[in-house]
Order: structure tokens, then C-alpha cells, then sequence
């Protein structure tokens, strides 16, 4: 289809001149760079493909890798922590449990960490072309969004086939797979990731151009923030030792609200759970020179778990964390905006 | 009238060059800060507007701004002061496959980089067979591109990048790679653009493309605009700055010779241009006659020598070149310094500017010396009917 010179002159002539490169302004910024993002939306998915395609490629078993990685997670923190330290006597399905907060906070890390990095690792298209540079944050969280669909996947089939075998060995129907309202408590969480992670990615991506310290940075806050939320341990084991208003701060972390909302989703023994298992006791007993023996006798029985208190008023908590983390996404993007005019000549 | 699709205000852009990096620099410098920062203007006071249908050259030195001024038109970067506005669709190829990445298939980076390029991927979907035919590597189209030889990987990129349908197109120096068909297709797909109505910036070092292409030339210089015109008037600027220049390192290379001056080496003190009566000669016409005056020096005991004399055009291709073997007359013994004359008669130049060199070789041709860029001229004339290095009249005849 080819278009005259007149044509495409008098079309020109009633367009309106803009500004080469993003728009200014305080909010018009940011609705123009949704507006531009929406327009480039073919791009990010191609890029969001090219994340997951390229990580990938050349190894034999491929995006299997993707899974491996937090199966073996799980099967490490359930050992030492669940086996070992014995965790699995206080929280019950501790598997479940420690899958359901892996795969909250992977999706959290994984859009982290590399978001961080990805302005700085596409500095050969920044410098070459103009595209809205939202778009290379965006598509890590496109990325880490379909690892997560796949954790999701296994946790899925997990439950289902736990489901299964606990409903063999009791002789009565045992469901672990989430029903009705609790999945509102999953979309929030996951929101609630997608938007403070989102707001952490932006922000992080224009700083590590500046001070490459970032990412270095970042590695090693995920360390100490994946601890700081109750991923592998029960919040009542936090709860036991402090309460007031440091409580409140370690509430306040908005992954600790995101992975309290994922367990309330997916791990459906929470809510109170017994099941058939060994039942132990210490027995004292007295040898001839009087010293004392302790000694733990097991045998069969049910043991029987109360259910898991969550913080009060979980769905406002939710409701009102998203609606501070919007606000803290607006402001990552504000801080972006300014910092993009010289990504180009930085890099 | 056609509306302006670039329009350019008092633009000047800063870079500030850094010149610490490490962490103990900067706790050593602290507060100190300013003192290591240098500024370095890119850009200043750029005014221009651009009409839609042009095609517009940027021409000039090393370091004067030209790409600048380009990723500033393009969005890239950000002006410090002034304003850069645009109407229409840009497309900037500064880069060939801008976003290929070396693990993912010929194929897949096609959409990529079309999509980088804003092509939608229905448009990438109806010409792919066209570009994969364009770019002539259909059996590796499912490789992937890390396994391509570079050639490969600028043909598929190249192919790629003649498909945008901007209603600018900014180009860097890009189309200066790859071998001669190729620069050929990127030439008639540069032709087949202006056919088109779109607006094409193009930075190039090479002014004859620049004067064969463009309606108009911008020259800049340190960051400012110092022509800007018809290609012909613009480039004239640009060629005397760079005589200008070229005199300047002649000097510093005469400076050097005479302290090699006591080296006993035959040499070319300096090659001068006259017409036949001996008048020195700067402007000629289409049909010259030229002598060219070769001062050379052999020191000490003397030796016999072969002397050489040529006219190049002033990216140093030569136009015609001679010296006295070929012509049959042995310049023989020379001991100090004498002066002998090349002459041509009823050289056809085309119009444009030209310089001469001359040169001096032992009687084994091996060259001991030779002066490049010597006076500068400029070939004027009315017949515009042919192009290219020579010049004939030309005309059409029916049969």
C-alpha cells in the first residue's frame, strides 16, 4: 500500500508536534508512558520472550530448569528446616506450606533482581533506538510471571496428588486444594507482589545506571528480606517472641502481607488439620545410681494441629497495602521518568 | 507547502565527562567533586527545522555533533536547554539488528528487531518471505544468529531494516557497511524513500553521497551549525574547513621532515600545481591541462630516481596517476634538489574539488617519499549531463 507524497504531507500537517523521547510533566508523564508502553505492546512480548527463550536455550532439559530450581529449594528447606529442626511438628503439610511462600517470593526476587539489572543489560538497544524504557522492566516481570505460572502448575498437581494419598491413608476425603473465597486472598497477594515489586524494579533499574553498586546491593537485601517474611517459618513463631509495635513493622513489609495472603490461598491445613501420624512423648525414668534418663517413646496416633492465626483484618490489609504500593509505584515511575534523559549517555 | 516534521529550538546538549571512576577516588575527591567534572557541549544553540520530504545530510568533522544531534531528533537523548519537537513516525537506524540477541533464530530476531523498529508484527508477518529472500540466507533462517558470519548477520539485519515505514527515517552511518551490491541496494532503497515523500536525516562522512543525495546539507562544527544550505554551497564550507585542517598537518609533517632533513633518503619537498604557462593554478575547467611541479631533494652522493605525480579526488581515490618510467623518460641521476614537472593535457574531470600528490621511488619502484593533499582545486563547468569521476558531454539518440 503505498501512500502519495500529498497524502502522507497533508496527514502529517494535522498531526501535532511532540517532543522527541518521553513527555514531561507530573502526571502527564506517566499516563503518556502507559499510553506509549500500551503502543509497544507487540515489543514487550516479543522482549518478554526473548527472556525466557534465551535463558534457556541450548540446555537439554530447558524450561524444566525452571522447575527444578524451586523443587530442590523446597526439598533442601524441608529437610533442614521441616526434618531436622523439626518445624513439621508445628506447622502442618509442611511442604505445602514451604512451596506456597517459595513461589510468592520467587516471583518477588526474580522480578528484583532482574529488573535491577535490565536497563543496564539492554544498554545496546537504549542507546540505538527510542522505546519507551518502561518496557525493559515490564518485561522481566513478564518473564518472572510465567516461571511463577509454572510454579503455580506444580503446586497445583502437588496438592492435587497430596490430596490423594492423605485421603487414601485417612479412608475419608482430604481436600488441599483451595475452594471459594480463598482465592480473592491469592489474587490480592499476587497484586500486591506484582505492584511493590514492580515499584522496586523501576526504581532500582534507574539507580543501578547511575551506581552499579545497586544490583550487588540488591543480591544481598533478598538474602536478608526473604528471612524478614514468614516463608519457611510460621508467624507464630514470630508472634511468640515479639509483639507491639515491632509487630507491626514486620507486618508492615508488604511481601510479609503477600506471602500471609499466598498461605491463606493455597495452604488450606492452616486453618486447623489433623491427620495420622507418630505421636512421641518424653518418659523419665530413674536408673540404679539415681541419674535421670530421658527418653522419647513414639507410637502411633493422630496428631492434631489448632488453627494458624493470621493478622486481623487480613482483606483490609491487603486492600490498603495495594493502595500504598499504587501510590509507591507512581512515585518508582516519577523518579524513572527523570532519571531516563540520561540513560543514553550514562551507559 | 509541506508542514515541518522536526522542529528545533535553541537546543544544546552538555556531557559531563567523568574522570574518576573507582570508589576511593570519589571518597578521596569528595566535595571536590565539581573540580573533576569536565564539561563538554555536544550541542549549542541549535536551531533547525526540517521540512517533511527533505533529505537532509549531516556532514562534518569528528566530534562535531552530528550523531548527537541525531539521537536527540530521534528521542535518545535529552536536550539540556531548548526544544526538539517531531511530527510523524521516526524510525532511527543507528545501529543494524538493534536488539538481536546471538541465542535466539534468524527468525525470532527478525520480529524482534522489526518490532524495535516499529513494525508491527502483522507487517513483519506479510514481508517475511520478502525479507528472508532480501537477505538471501533462507536455509539459515531458523540458525541462530550466533552461528552467523557477520556477513550473514548484516544481510538479515539490513533486510530487516529496509522494511520500516517511517515517515522520518534517521540514519547513521550504518549504510557504510557491507560490500558494493549491498551499499547499492541501500542506495536505491534510499531513492525509493524520497519517491516516496518520507523525510530522511542522514549523517555521512562521504560528501559526494551527501551532494548526490540530499536536498540540503547541514554542516556542524564543535557543536554548531556553520552551513546549511544547497549540498553544493554547504559542502564547499565543509572542504575548505577541512583544507584548512589538512594545511595544518602538512606543516606539522613539514616540521617534521627537515629534522629527518640530515637522513640521507631521497624526498618530496613539495608538489605544486600550474597551468601549462606556469601559473598557478586553482580553479580548472572540465577539460584541463595541468603541470605539476615536483620539488625533490636527494642528499648526500645522489641516486638515480623515478618520479611520479597524480590528481586524487579528496577522499583519496586517485583519478589518474603517472610517473616518469611509465612515461619513458628516465628523470636519471639527481643529486640536491630540482624541480620536475608532470604534465597532463585534456584531463575530463567532473566538477568537484580535487588535489595532487607526487612522489619519489628508487629505480626498483620502491616508494622513499610522498606528499599527498598538495593545492587543492575545483573543477567547475556548465555540463551537468554526466556524473562520476570524469566527465563527458552526453546525449540520447534514438536508433
Amino acid at each position: 500500500m503505498r501512500v502519495s507524497r500529498q497524502e502522507r504531507d497533508s496527514a502529517l500537517a494535522m498531526e501535532p508536534l511532540r517532543p522527541a523521547g518521553p513527555a514531561e510533566g507530573f502526571v502527564g508523564s506517566t499516563l503518556h508512558a502507559i499510553k506509549d508502553v500500551f503502543d509497544h505492546r507487540e515489543l514487550l512480548g516479543l522482549l518478554t520472550r526473548r527472556e525466557i527463550k534465551a535463558r534457556y536455550k541450548d540446555s537439554a532439559l530447558g524450561l524444566i530448569w525452571s522447575l527444578i530450581r524451586p523443587i530442590v529449594q523446597l526439598l533442601v528447606y524441608w529437610v533442614a528446616l521441616g526434618q531436622f529442626m523439626g518445624m513439621m511438628r508445628a506447622i502442618p503439610e509442611f511442604a505445602v506450606f514451604i512451596f506456597t511462600g517459595l513461589t510468592i517470593w520467587q516471583l518477588f526476587t526474580d522480578i528484583v533482581t532482574q529488573g535491577t539489572n535490565t536497563i543496564v543489560a539492554n544498554a545496546g538497544l537504549i542507546k540505538k533506538v527510542y522505546v519507551p524504557r518502561e518496557i525493559f522492566p515490564l518485561s522481566t516481570i513478564g518473564s518472572a510471571l510465567f516461571n511463577f505460572g509454572m510454579q503455580m502448575v506444580v503446586l497445583i498437581l502437588f496438592l492435587g496428588l497430596r490430596s490423594a494419598q492423605l485421603s487414601a491413608r485417612h479412608g475419608e476425603g482430604v481436600n488441599l486444594f483451595p475452594l471459594g473465597s480463598r482465592w480473592i486472598y491469592g489474587v490480592l497477594a499476587l497484586l500486591l507482589t506484582l505492584l511493590w515489586a514492580g515499584a522496586l524494579a523501576l526504581l532500582l533499574s534507574a539507580i543501578n545506571v547511575y551506581l552499579r553498586d545497586t544490583q550487588w546491593l540488591v543480591e544481598i537485601s533478598m538474602m536478608v528480606l526473604f528471612w524478614a517474611s514468614p516463608t519457611v517459618y510460621a508467624l507464630r513463631m514470630v508472634t511468640d517472641q515479639v509483639g507491639g509495635w515491632l509487630l507491626q513493622v514486620y507486618l508492615a513489609n508488604p511481601m510479609t502481607m503477600a506471602v500471609l495472603g499466598f498461605q491463606r490461598a493455597f495452604w488450606v491445613p492452616g486453618d486447623g488439620f489433623d491427620t495420622p501420624g507418630t505421636v512421641c512423648r518424653e518418659v523419665t525414668t530413674y536408673d540404679a545410681g539415681g541419674l535421670v534418663e530421658a527418653a522419647q517413646v513414639c507410637e502411633p496416633g493422630r496428631v492434631v494441629f489448632g488453627p494458624t492465626a493470621y493478622p486481623g483484618n487480613m482483606m483490609l490489609r491487603l486492600g490498603i497495602m495495594i493502595a500504598i504500593c499504587t501510590v509507591l509505584l507512581w512515585g518508582a515511575h516519577r523518579v524513572f521518568a527523570r532519571l531516563q534523559a540520561n540513560f543514553a549517555q550514562e551507559l | 507547502m509541506s508542514p515541518n516534521v522536526v522542529e528545533i529550538n535553541g537546543l544544546s546538549k552538555r556531557f559531563v565527562i567523568r574522570k574518576e571512576k573507582s570508589l576511593k577516588e570519589r571518597i578521596v575527591n569528595w566535595g571536590r567533586s565539581q573540580e573533576h567534572k569536565e564539561d563538554f557541549l555536544a550541542l549549542q544553540g541549535i536551531d533547525l527545522n526540517i521540512q517533511a520530504g527533505t533529505t537532509v545530510g549531516l556532514v562534518g568533522p569528528n566530534g562535531s555533533g552530528k550523531s548527537t544531534l541525531l539521537k536527540m531528533i530521534a528521542g535518545i537523548l535529552q536536550p539540556n536547554q531548548g526544544t526538539v519537537r517531531v511530527r510523524g513516525r521516526i524510525a532511527a537506524l543507528l545501529e543494524l539488528g538493534a536488539g538481536f540477541h546471538p541465542d535466539l533464530t534468524g527468525r525470532e530476531n527478525v520480529y524482534l528487531n522489526a518490532s524495535v523498529l516499529g513494525i508491527s508484527k502483522e507487517e513483519t508477518e506479510r514481508h517475511f518471505e520478502q525479507i528472508v529472500e532480501f537477505s538471501g540466507i533462507e536455509q539459515f533462517i531458523d540458525t541462530q544468529v550466533k552461528f552467523y558470519s557477520s556477513g550473514m548477520y548484516v544481510r538479515l539485519a539490513f533486510a530487516v531494516a529496509v522494511h520500516v515505514d517511517p515517515d522520518i527515517l534517521l540514519v547513521d552511518e550504518v549504510l557504510a557497511v557491507g560490500d558494493e551490491p549491498f551499499q547499492k541496494k541501500c542506495m536505491d532503497r534510499i531513492k525509493q524513500f524520497q519517491a516516496d515523500g518520507r523525510t530522511i536525516i542522514f549523517v555521512s562522512h562521504s560528501l559526494d553521497q551527501v551532494g548526490e543525495l540530499c536536498d540540503r546539507a547541514v554542516v556542524l562544527e564543535e557543536g554548531e551549525i556553520v552551513a546549511d544550505g544547497v549540498p553544493a554551497e554547504a559542502l564547499k564550507v565543509l572542504r575548505e574547513r577541512f583544507d584548512e585542517q589538512r594545511a595544518d598537518d602538512l606543516d606539522a609533517r613539514h616540521a617534521r621532515q627537515r629534522q629527518d632533513a640530515e637522513l640521507d633518503r631521497p624526498r618530496v619537498d613539495r608538489v605544486e600545481l600550474f597551468d601549462l604557462a606556469g601559473n598557478p593554478l586553482t580553479e580548472a575547467d572540465q577539460v584541463a591541462d595541468l603541470r605539476i611541479a615536483i620539488t625533490v631533494t636527494v642528499p648526500g652522493a645522489g641516486q638515480d630516481v623515478i618520479v611520479g605525480a597524480g590528481v586524487d579526488t579528496p577522499w583519496g581515490v586517485t583519478v589518474i596517476g603517472t610517473n616518469s618510467e611509465m612515461i619513458g623518460t628516465e628523470v636519471g641521476f639527481v643529486q640536491g634538489t630540482q624541480r620536475i614537472d608532470v604534465v597532463y593535457r585534456g584531463l575530463r574531470l567532473a566538477r568537484g574539488r580535487y588535489s595532487v600528490h607526487g612522489q619519489v621511488s628508487n629505480v626498483d619502484g620502491v616508494e622513499l617519499d610522498r606528499v599527498r593533499d598538495a593545492s587543492p582545486f575545483e573543477v567547475e563547468g556548465d555540463d551537468e549531463t554526466s556524473a562520476g569521476l570524469t566527465w563527458a558531454h552526453a546525449s540520447i539518440e534514438r536508433g
